[in-house]
C-alpha cells in the first residue's frame, strides 16, 4: 500500500493516463454565463450557522463551475481553535505518528496562541481525495465564505491540477498512508522501545529535505532489455577498437590498481534518506521501513515546497476572483463583502522593506498579482506586455490562466510570468551580497534595463535547489573502514551553516561507520571538511 | 449533497502523546526545574503548574542550511530610491538586503519556556520520592462525590422517570383542564333530561337535537385532553456533593538547631508536603502548625520555620510540650483530626529522650490520629532508640531514616495502606 502514494516504480515518464486516471478537463475558453439573478442576497449575519455555510457553500461552488474549476470533491470540517493547534503540530495532516518535535510545535503554538501573539490560520486544507478543509469555529460567517472559495475551490483546484502535485503525491492515499505510518512507528515503539524509535526519527527528520526525489527514478528493466543493451554496448566497442593502441603495453601500478576499484555508488546521490535505506550496513528492517516512512512524507511536501508562490496566489486570487463574481450576480451583502475584502486585504500586503514587518517577499501578495496581472495581459494588454508576453497578450484568460497553473513551479512561473508592470508595482529592486566586497550593490531595479535580470534573480530566489544547500552521496569505501563521503558542491562559494556537523552526527548515526563531509568550492578545492565516527561520538 | 461535518466535539488533544514524548526528553531539565520551585513554594501551594525554561539550542533540530558568506542575490520590494550600481553599507550582522531579514537568528537564544500542567508537576514531584502507583492516584484524584436524591425535576434521562409522580401529574393536569368542559356538560345534560320530560313539540325536539350535538361537541373535547402529556413527567433529580469531610491539624515539628543544614531542611519539607497531600486528600480544611525547636520551642509561621536559621543546644521535649498545649488549648478531639509530623537530625540532649517518650506515649499519641517521625542523618542516638521501642508498641507512631528523598515514602507506608484497604 505504501507504493500507492508516490508511484515512482510505476513507470519511466508520466503519460496523460497516468495518476490514477485522472486525465484534466479541457479548460473553458471563456466562463459560463450566470444563472438567473437570486431574488435577494444570502443573509449576512456575522454568526455562521450550518445552514448558511451550506447555502454559502452551494453557490460557490456552483460560481466555481462556471469558471470550470476542477476540484476533488470536498469534506468541510468545523474543528476549534485547539483542534486547529492540534492540526499545526502534525504538520497540518489529520494524523501522524508520535514525536517530540510535534509536542514541541505543539507547545510553542499554544503559548502564542494563549498570549495572543499570534492569530491562528483561519483554515488548513489537506490534499487529499476528498479534499479536507477546516474552517475554525471562530470565524464569522463572511471570513467562512472566504475560506470555502479559498481552500476548497482555490487550493482543492491546484492541488487537482499542478503537475507537481499529479507527478509525487497521490491524494486518494495519503491518510490511509499516514495511518499506518502512525500504526507502524507506534508498533515499533512497543517492540524496539521509545527511545529507539526517537533517535532514529530524529535522524531522519534532520535529513528530511535530503529525502527526496527530484526527478523520476528509470523503471526496471527486464532481462531481455538488460541483455539488448548488453549486446548493443558490446557492438560499439568492438567498432572502437583500434589495432594501435592495442599493441602497447599496460600501465603499471597505482592508477590501475584504482582503476579496478569500481566506485560505489557508480554515480553520486542526491536523495541520502534513499541511499541509507537501502544501503545503510547495519539497519535493521524495522529501521529501514521507518527512513521510507519519513522520505515518503518528505515526497509528499515536496511539491508543497515548491509552489507557495503559485499555490497561495491561486487560491487568494479565486477567493477573490469568486466572491466578487458572486456579489455582481447579486448573491453577497455589502457588509459581507466588506468584511472579507478587509482581511483579503491584509492577505495581500506586501511590507516594503524598510518596513518593520518585513520579512520577506510575501507570497500571496506576489501570487496574487501575478495571476491578476496574468488575467488582465490576456484582457488589456498594452504595448509593452505585447512585447513581452506576445503569446499571452490578448488570449483568453481562463485558458491561459489554467495553463499557467498546471504546468509550473514557482521557479518558472516567475522566469515565466513576472510582468514589468508587477515588478514595478512592487518596485522591486536586487541586492549582490558579495562576501569579498566591503558593501553591497545594487544590482537591478524596476527599469528597462533590469526587467530581465531582476525577473531572474526572483526565479534563483525561488528555485529550491539554489536555496538548499547541494549535498550528495560521493562515495562509500566499501574496501576499508566502510566509510561514507557526503560532497556538498559549492553554490556561489556559499559555505555551510555550522550546525553541519550536528546534522552529520545523525547520518553518522544511520550509516553506523564513519561519516566525511567535504565542502567543494567552483575551482574543485575543498574549503572545509568534516568528520563523525559512530564509535567515538 | 456535500457534507459538512462538525469535529468540534471529536478528538481534542490529539496532540497529548507528542507532549508527552516531549516532556520525557526534557526529563532532567524539569525534574530540575520541579525541585527549585519545591524550594521555593510553601507547603500549601505545592500543588500546582510550574513554568519550565528550557534553553533553546537543546530542543533544536538541525539541517543543512547555508551559512554568512559567498555571494549571493536576494531581491526585495519597496525600493524608494536606489538605482542600479548604488553601494549600500553592509547591515550589521552581515544579513544581505535591507535588513528586515536580520531576525532568524538574532533572538535564538532565548530559552523555550512552557507551562507544566498541575498534574504533570505532581508526577515528577511523585517519581522523585518514589510512591507507589497506588497512592499516586489517591493523592493526585479531586475529591470524590456523592450522588443523592434531591426531589423531583422536570427533566431527567429516562431511567430517572419517576412513574407514580407523573401519573399523578397527569390526573390533576386532566382534572383541571376537563373541569370546566365537564361542569358544562352536566348543565346541560340535567337540560336534556329536564327537556325530554317535557311534552314533546317540534320547537322542543329543535332544542333537544341541539343540546345533543353541543354534548357531543363537549364530549369530544373532554376526550382530546391527553392522558399524559410531556409536562407530567416528573424525574427522580439527584445532585452530587462532596463527601462529608472533617477538619484537620497537621503539626510541623522541626529542630532547627545549627546541625540542621539546609538540605536536611529541604528533605524535612517534602516530608512535610507529602503528609499535607495526604491530608488534603481527605480533609477540606487543615491548618498547619509549625513547631520549631533547638532548647525551647516556638510556634512560627511558614517563612520563618523552613529559612530562619538558629543556632543552639537541642531539647526536643520542649516542641512536644507545645505542641500539646497548642492540641488542648485549640483543637478539641471531637472537632479535630491531628497528625503529627517531625523532622529531627536525631541529636537531642541526652537526659531529654525518655522525657520525649513519655509525652509522646501518654501526652501527644492518645490525641493524634498519626504521627511520623523522620531522622535525616544515618547516626542513631538514643532519641532514635526511646522511639524505636515506643514504634513497637504503638502502630499509630511511624519513624525512619532518610538521608535521600526516596527514602521519605515509607515513614508514611502504614498511614497509606490503611487507606488503600478501607477503599
Amino acid at each position: 500500500m505504501s507504493d500507492t502514494f508516490n508511484r515512482r516504480h510505476v513507470g519511466q515518464a508520466a503519460t496523460p493516463d497516468e495518476y490514477g486516471g485522472r486525465r484534466p478537463r479541457p479548460p473553458l475558453r471563456v466562463p459560463l454565463p450566470p444563472t438567473d439573478r437570486p431574488a435577494q442576497t444570502l443573509p449576512g449575519p456575522s454568526d455562521w450557522t450550518f445552514d448558511l455555510i451550506d447555502q454559502y457553500h452551494t453557490v460557490i461552488r456552483a460560481t466555481a463551475q462556471r469558471f470550470s474549476l476542477d476540484t476533488y470533491p470536498n469534506q468541510l470540517e468545523i474543528i476549534t481553535a485547539e483542534q486547529m493547534m492540534d492540526a499545526y503540530a502534525s504538520v497540518g495532516m489529520p494524523v501522524n505518528y508520535r514525536h517530540w518535535s510535534y509536542g514541541k510545535e505543539f507547545i510553542s503554538t499554544e503559548k502564542n496562541y494563549r498570549r495572543g501573539q499570534m492569530g491562528l490560520a483561519y483554515e488548513i486544507v489537506i490534499n487529499s481525495n476528498p479534499c479536507i478543509s477546516y474552517l475554525m469555529e471562530e470565524n464569522t460567517m463572511a471570513m467562512q465564505a472566504l475560506v470555502i472559495a479559498h481552500a476548497a475551490y482555490g487550493h482543492n483546484s491546484f492541488f487537482k491540477g499542478n503537475y507537481l502535485f499529479r507527478m509525487w503525491t497521490d491524494a486518494g492515499s495519503i491518510v490511509d498512508y499516514l495511518v499506518y505510518a502512525k500504526n507502524y512507528v507506534a508498533a515499533c515503539e512497543e517492540r524496539h522501545g521509545v527511545d529507539a524509535v526517537e533517535l532514529l526519527l530524529d535522524s531522519c527528520h534532520a535529513l528530511m529535505n535530503y529525502g527526496v526525489d527530484r526527478y523520476r527514478r528509470p523503471g526496471k528493466l527486464s532481462l531481455t532489455q538488460e541483455l539488448e543493451r548488453a549486446k548493443d554496448r558490446e557492438a560499439y566497442a568492438q567498432q572502437q577498437v583500434n589495432e594501435i593502441w592495442r599493441t602497447l603495453p599496460p600501465k603499471s601500478g597505482k592508477d590501475a590498481a584504482e582503476k579496478e576499484q569500481a566506485r560505489f555508488p557508480a554515480d553520486p546521490q542526491e536523495n541520502l534518506l534513499y541511499f541509507i535505506e537501502k544501503n545503510a550496513p547495519l539497519l535493521e528492517p524495522w529501521q529501514r521501513e521507518i527512513v521510507r516512512i519519513v522520505r515518503k512524507i518528505a515526497q509528499y511536501f515536496y511539491p508543497q515546497r515548491q509552489t507557495q508562490v503559485m499555490n497561495e496566489g491561486w487560491a487568494t486570487f479565486w477567493h477573490h476572483h469568486l466572491l466578487n463574481t458572486m456579489y455582481d450576480d447579486g448573491y453577497l451583502e455589502d457588509g459581507i463583502m466588506i468584511e472579507w475584502l478587509k482581511s483579503h486585504t491584509n492577505v495581500v500586503f506586501q511590507p516594503p522593506v524598510d518596513h518593520p514587518a518585513y520579512s520577506g517577499m510575501n507570497p500571496y501578495a506576489l501570487g496574487f498579482a501575478m495571476y491578476s496581472d496574468i488575467k488582465r495581459i490576456c484582457e488589456a494588454p498594452t504595448d509593452e506586455d505585447r512585447y513581452w508576453f506576445p503569446d499571452i497578450a490578448g488570449r483568453d484568460w481562463l485558458e491561459t490562466l489554467d495553463h499557467a497553473m498546471r504546468n509550473f513551479k514557482d521557479e518558472s512561473f516567475i522566469g515565466q510570468y513576472l510582468s514589468p508592470r508587477v515588478m514595478r508595482n512592487f518596485r522591486l529592486f536586487s541586492i549582490v551580497d558579495d562576501e569579498t566586497d566591503p558593501t553591497l550593490e545594487v544590482s537591478a531595479i524596476h527599469d528597462e534595463a533590469g526587467y530581465r535580470s531582476l525577473r531572474e534573480a526572483m526565479s534563483r530566489q525561488y528555485d529550491l535547489g539554489s536555496r538548499e544547500p547541494n549535498i550528495q552521496v560521493w562515495s562509500v569505501n566499501l574496501r576499508g573502514d566502510r566509510s561514507l563521503m557526503l560532497r556538498h558542491t559549492q553554490h556561489n562559494e556559499r559555505p555551510l551553516h555550522d550546525n553541519a556537523y550536528e546534522v552529520l552526527k545523525h547520518v553518522a548515526r544511520l550509516w553506523g561507520f564513519p561519516v566525511h563531509l567535504e565542502s567543494v568550492g567552483s575551482l574543485g578545492n575543498v574549503s572545509r571538511r568534516w568528520t563523525v565516527d559512530p564509535s567515538t561520538a | 449533497m456535500q457534507q459538512i461535518i462538525d469535529r468540534r466535539l471529536a478528538g481534542k488533544n490529539k496532540s497529548i502523546g507528542n507532549r508527552e514524548r516531549f516532556l520525557r526528553r526534557h526529563k532532567e531539565q524539569i525534574r530540575e526545574a520541579v525541585r527549585r520551585a519545591v524550594e521555593g513554594r510553601g507547603i500549601r501551594d505545592i500543588a500546582q503548574g510550574e513554568d519550565i525554561h528550557i534553553p533553546r539550542r537543546d530542543i533544536s533540530e538541525p539541517v543543512f542550511g547555508h551559512g554568512q558568506g559567498g555571494k549571493r542575490e536576494m531581491v526585495h520590494p519597496g525600493n524608494k530610491d536606489f538605482v542600479r550600481g548604488d553601494r549600500i553599507e553592509r547591515p550589521k550582522g552581515g544579513q544581505g538586503g535591507g535588513g528586515g531579514q536580520a531576525s532568524d537568528s538574532g533572538g535564538g537564544e532565548d530559552d523555550f519556556v512552557f507551562h507544566l500542567s498541575k498534574e504533570e508537576f505532581m508526577q515528577v514531584f511523585f517519581d522523585d520520592l518514589a510512591l507507589p502507583n497506588l497512592i499516586r492516584t489517591t493523592l493526585a484524584d479531586t475529591p470524590e462525590y456523592k450522588t443523592h436524591r434531591a426531589g423531583f425535576s422536570s427533566d431527567g434521562t429516562p431511567n430517572n422517570l419517576h412513574v407514580v409522580r407523573s401519573m399523578r401529574g397527569a390526573i390533576g393536569r386532566r382534572i383541571a383542564l376537563g373541569s370546566e368542559s365537564r361542569r358544562e356538560l352536566h348543565r346541560l345534560e340535567d337540560l336534556l333530561t329536564e327537556l325530554r320530560a317535557q311534552p314533546a313539540s317540534a320547537e322542543r325536539l329543535h332544542e333537544i337535537e341541539q343540546l345533543e350535538t353541543d354534548i357531543a361537541a363537549l364530549r369530544a373535547r373532554i376526550d382530546r385532553i391527553p392522558y399524559l402529556d410531556p409536562i407530567d413527567l416528573r424525574y427522580r433529580s439527584r445532585v452530587r456533593t462532596p463527601v462529608p469531610t472533617a477538619k484537620a491539624v497537621m503539626f510541623c515539628v522541626m529542630d532547627v538547631s545549627g546541625s540542621m543544614d539546609e538540605a536536611r531542611k529541604d528533605l524535612a519539607k517534602r516530608f512535610f508536603i507529602l503528609l499535607y497531600l495526604f491530608l488534603t486528600r481527605h480533609y477540606e480544611k487543615i491548618d498547619i502548625v509549625f513547631i520549631r525547636h533547638h532548647t525551647q520551642a516556638q510556634e512560627v509561621d511558614e517563612h520563618d520555620f523552613f529559612h530562619a536559621t538558629e543556632t543552639g543546644g537541642t531539647v526536643v521535649s520542649s516542641a512536644l510540650v507545645l505542641m500539646e498545649e497548642i492540641i488542648r488549648a485549640r483543637y478539641p478531639r471531637n472537632e479535630w483530626n491531628v497528625y503529627g509530623a517531625q523532622a529531627s537530625d536525631g541529636d537531642n540532649w541526652h537526659d531529654d529522650s525518655p522525657r520525649c517518650r513519655q509525652l509522646l506515649e501518654h501526652g501527644i499519641l492518645p490525641l493524634c490520629r498519626y504521627f511520623a517521625y523522620i531522622q535525616v542523618v544515618d547516626q542513631e542516638q538514643n532519641l532514635w532508640h526511646e522511639y524505636a521501642s515506643l514504634a513497637e508498641e504503638s502502630d499509630t507512631f511511624a519513624m525512619r531514616k532518610a538521608s535521600e528523598v526516596d527514602q521519605i515514602y515509607p515513614v508514611f507506608r502504614d498511614l497509606f495502606r490503611k487507606e488503600g484497604a478501607a477503599k
